[in-house]
This record gives structure tokens, sequence and C-alpha cells, in this order.
């Protein structure tokens, strides 16, 4: 993996299984975010390929491609939604590229899908009239609105309060759980990823390597290597969790209930 | 894939919809009322339960439909019985369902007449307050500027001229040229026609160097540098620069501001100037391929009539159309909102506010010259 000239990141091997909570860890710099950048598609690796269900998504002639990105939903690290579009054109642009529904059924989804996010009502407002983290979740609704079997999200809980940053790991639990849908996720928040992952990847800047794949308590109780162990006890050492509800156990690998979907 | 099924049978005063199959969103969404419709023949039913045992894989589409059926039993008071609906969808309806944990009735509702117009009074009046009180820090900034009491990055100052003087001479070269031929067309064919041809080097001289020049400049520089002063500081308000000067206790006006107008009061004049000369030489062309003068001819006719002043008054509706091209792009940019496409309209919104305060002040700045006998 590449910035530039400069390598950052080298021999970067995993999979990611079906209805996971994958999480992609490491420090500031340590090329967290450009790795997602490479598995959505946007950057091309160095060396090797990424592949979904067995396809290469960078080398996947046009139409395969179009297939694998009508099956991912991506959540920027600041929403990214189209801030000359109200909320309910956001949602509504990806089925109208996407799907042959009617205007009628259109709307109905995307009343819907702002439903899901707690933003009923809020169809007519723009980006700009909204709050941080509302604009976050209406980017989720976005993100799910052609019910993606992977969705990738960059940072969910930066620049959110506490007590909405653990809503939104509660609507990823629920996504994954109602939808089966499989979450890739990049994060530092340690009280986050110990809530929802299933398994995480720690990026070491210095080895310029992953140097630990594993459920996140198993990071932290037999870390790989010192810099894994100071990143995972960080959350200790710094004080309580951001949500004292939230138990900084990790959560059950079985989900209760994906059986009707997908 | 299975294909989607949907049926109803009635258990008493109950209506049991069948639901069966695959739900994918690729399709069109069944219309719940529909079904009621179909069997009008029965009377209202009290309930609506559903029956999922045939259900096979679903999506937002049988939640989308599950969740017109609930709006529809609360429109018509009948009950909803989720039946055999899986824990999965039952929960999300539920999350759908939810109360919005704000009430934002009023934003999203129609506005009355009386309130409309009073809004757009308050914004109007807002706007004008702005604007006297970004006057006002322009002024004080500019008076510590000659008290020399005002720390500025004189780098900018000097990326604002190169910028304004070289990096636009293409253009003011190519707009003068062609305005001064215009002008020199126009004469030719009305001078010509009372045999005074000789006095198109007058007009042209007159025209550009008390007119044109300096109008022609202020509305190419007010389209080019108004409109990139304004989207440089609306993007940097956006992305919270101009917020962090002012927490860190410095003037964003001293070193944002202040740079660019002083930039564009040094270069204003000069391209003014230029302008003028060139769109002379444009009209000597037309002159000497159109009304067969020689070039002595027409700079005889044109030093005898044009005087210094009339140069002076140019160069000076130069300097007044820079302010006006900095202080409408400054304030556009520093007013801008806080997203992508409100830098666009400040940049939109200073050209056409740059534009327009230069036609009224050319006006009152040739009224001015008439009363003054200039």
């Amino acid at each position: 993996m590449k910035y530039g000239p400069t390598v950052i990141m080298e021999d970067l091997t995993f999979q990611v299984g079906k209805g996971e909570i994958f999480v992609i860890m490491g420090g500031s710099g340590s090329g967290k975010s450009t790795l997602l950048k490479h598995l959505i598609g946007l950057k091309a690796p160095a060396k090797g390929s990424i592949l979904f269900e067995g396809e290469d998504i960078i080398r996947a002639d046009q139409e395969t491609r179009k297939g694998i990105l009508r099956r991912i939903g991506v959540l920027y690290q600041n929403g990214a939604l189209w801030s000359g579009l109200t909320l309910a054109e956001n949602v509504a642009l990806p089925l109208e590229e996407y799907t042959e529904l009617d205007t009628r059924s259109i709307g109905e989804v995307v009343s819907l899908k702002l439903a899901l996010v707690g933003l009923r009502g809020f169809e007519a407002f723009y980006p700009a009239q909204i709050s941080g983290g509302m604009r976050k979740r209406a980017a989720l609704a976005r993100a799910t609105a052609l019910d993606p079997d992977v969705l990738f999200f960059d940072e969910p809980s930066s620049g959110l309060d506490p007590i909405t940053a653990s809503r939104l790991d509660d609507l990823i639990l629920q996504l994954r759980d109602s939808f089966g849908t499989t979450i890739v996720m990049v994060s530092h928040d340690l009280a986050s990823i110990f809530k929802i992952a299933d398994r995480a990847l720690f990026l070491d800047i210095r080895e310029k390597t992953m140097t630990g794949v594993g459920t996140p308590a198993s990071l932290r109780d037999t870390p790989p290597s010192d810099e894994v162990g100071r990143f995972m006890r960080r959350s200790s050492e710094s004080g309580p969790s951001r949500d004292p509800g939230a138990s900084l156990e990790p959560r059950a690998q079985s989900s209760p209930d994906r059986g009707g979907a997908k | 894939m299975t294909s989607r099924t949907l049926a109803v049978r009635w258990k008493a005063e109950t209506l049991i919809v069948e639901l069966g199959g695959d739900w994918k969103l690729a399709r069109t969404i069944p219309r719940f009322g529909s079904l009621l419709e179909d069997d009008a023949q029965r009377s209202a039913p009290r309930a609506v339960e559903f029956d999922a045992t045939a259900l096979g894989s679903w999506d937002s589409s049988l939640l989308t439909f599950l969740q017109q059926a609930m709006i529809h039993c609360e429109a018509h008071d009948l009950e909803f019985r989720q039946g055999d609906l899986p824990e999965a969808i039952v929960r999300l309806l539920d999350l759908a369902m939810a109360v919005p944990e704000q009430d934002m009735d009023d934003a999203a509702g129609g506005v009355s007449l009386p309130s409309a117009m009073g809004t757009r009074g308050i914004a109007a009046w807002d706007g004008f307050m702005a604007a006297i009180t970004f006057l006002g820090e322009v002024t004080d900034s500019f008076l510590r500027l000659g008290l020399l009491r005002l720390r500025m990055r004189w780098r900018d100052f000097w990326v604002v001229v190169q910028s304004n003087s070289s990096g636009a001479l293409p253009i003011v070269t190519l707009i003068s040229f062609l305005v001064g031929m215009i002008i020199a067309f126009l004469g030719a064919v009305v001078l010509r026609r009372f045999g005074a041809g000789y006095f198109v080097s007058y007009l042209v001289g007159y025209g550009m160097l008390r007119e044109m020049a300096a109008l022609m400049t202020g509305i190419i520089m007010a389209g080019r540098t108004g409109a990139a002063f304004a989207a440089e500081l609306g993007s940097m308000k956006t992305t919270e620069e101009i917020d962090a000067y002012r927490t860190l206790g410095i003037s964003p006006i001293d070193h944002l501001v202040v740079p660019r107008i002083l930039g564009l009061l040094v270069t204003m004049p000069l391209l003014t100037i230029y302008a003028g000369f060139v769109g002379i030489l444009g009209g000597m062309v037309v002159a000497m391929m159109v009304l067969d003068l020689t070039a002595t001819q027409f700079t005889g006719g044109l030093l005898q009539a044009v005087t210094l002043p009339d140069a002076l008054l140019g160069v000076f509706k130069g300097t007044v159309f820079g302010l006006i091209i900095g202080l409408a792009g400054c304030m556009k940019g520093m007013q801008t909102g806080g997203d992508a496409r409100a830098v666009g309209k400040a940049a939109t919104s200073a050209v056409v506010l740059g534009i327009t305060l230069i036609i009224a002040a050319n006006a009152v700045i040739d009224w001015l010259a008439v009363v003054l006998g200039i």
C-alpha cells in the first residue's frame, strides 16, 4: 500500500467473514483510512489484490465492478452528504440509479431509511441545516439505501458526542443483526471497538504491516506486540468508557437473529 | 430466489396478510391499501395480522410495505398485529415508527406570507448590519495600517499584486483592445456621415480613458478576482480556519482582508492605465483600416482633445472600483455559510454585488465630474 511514492504498509492479508463486524485499528497516520480506500476500490494496491467474493474489485470489468459497488455501502468520516441535495434526495439517488422502483416507492423507502436512523420528518432538510450527528446518521441512511451486503465505516464516531456515538454503535449492531450486513470499520475508538467488533486488525506504523488480528479481548489480554498492547490498554489508562452504560467486554460472537435477511 | 407472494384471507373480522417468497428492492413495492380495495365486498376489518410462514429472504421492500400497513392501520383505527413476523423485522419497524427526537414541524411546514416577509426583512436587516460591521472592521484595520500599527502578512499582499497584475494582463489586453475597436467602429460609422471621421481619435481616447478602461477592467476583475476572494475566504470559513484566527485573538480582517484589498488598490489603477492605452491602440487600428487615417493624424487628434484630467478621472475610477471589488469579494467570503454550496453562492453574489456597485459608482462619479466641471 503506497501513499504517493512512499510505501506505508506491506504484507496485508486478511479475510472478513459474512455478517462479521471487523475493525481496522491503528494509531493516527497508520494508513487505516487509506486501507479503507483500497477496500472500497477508490485506490489500487501497489501489489496484490482485493477480492470481493472471489472477484478482484480493482481489475474486474466495469459491469462486474458496478455489480460489486451495488452491494457495498460506505459511510465517510464527515458523512460526505451532497450539500446541494436534500436528505431525501441524498438517500434516493442510489435507489434511482440502481433499482427500477417507481417514484412513490422510492419516496417510501427513503422515508423508511431516514426513520430507521431517527430522522423521520427531515426529508426536506439540506445537510447544512442539521447537526453533525444527524448528518452522520443521514449518511448512514444513504449508505444503507440499497441494503448493501457490506458496509464500510470510516471513523463513525469521530466528531460525535459519547451518547450519539453510542447510539450509532447500537444502530450498527442493529443493522448487522437484522440484515446480516457485513461491517468493516476503521476506528481507534476503543469503547466502540469493544462494544461492537467481532474481530479487529491492528496496523503498526513502525512495522509497516499488520501486527495482530483477533477479537478485541484477545488483542488486549494477549497482545501480539507491545504496540498492540499499549493501544488496547489505553482506554483503561485514560479513564472510564465514553458510555457509562456500555460494557467494555466484547459482545457475544453469535448474532441472535440473522435468519430472515439475505 | 423464489418469487414474492402476497395474499389475504379473513379470520372473523381480522384480515390475515400472507407474506411469501423473497422480497427484493429491485421490484415494485405493492400497495397495502389496494389489498383492502380488492376485497371491497367485505366490511372493513378490525385488525390486520401477518402470516410470514412462507416468507423467504427480505430487505427494505418488505419493511416499506409493512410501514405502509402500520400507517394505514393508524389512520383507519385498525389494530396492527405482528403475527409471526421475524423478530428482526419487528425491531426495525419499532425503530422506524419511533417518535423523532426533535419536533421540526415548524421548520418543515409551510410558511405564511407575513411570516415569509418578516423573515426576509429580518434577513435583509441582518445582512445590512453585517455589511456595516464588516466595513467598520476594514476601516479600523486600514486606519491602523496608516498608523503603522497593523501586523499583516506582506507576502499575501504581494501574491495578490502578482496575480492581479501579470496574471490579469492577457484578459485585460484582449477585452480592452476589442472595446477600443468597437468604439472606433461606432465612431467611424457615425462621424463619417458628418465628414468628421478625423475626430474618431477624440471619441476613442475620451471614451477609453474616462469611461471604458476603468469600467471594463472593473467588470473583468469583479468576475476574476472578486469571485476568487469570496471562494478562498469562503472555503476558509467552512474549514473553520477563520474561526481559528479569531480564537487565537488574531483579526482575520488584518491578515486576510487587508492584504487582498490593498493589493487591488495598487493594481487596479495600473491596470486601468494599461487598459486605456491598449484600447486606444485598438481604436487606432480601426481608424487606420476603415478611415485611412495615419498614426500621426490619430495621435495628433487624440492629444488635442483629451486632457490629463480625463486620464486621471479614469485612474480614480479604477481605484474606487478596486476598493469595491475587494470589499464585495472579501465580505461575501467572510459571510459564507457552512457547506460547499455556500462557497459557490458566495462567489456568485460577490460578482453580482461587485458589478452592480461598480456601475452605480461609475454613474455617481460621472455626475460629480459634470458638477465639478472635470
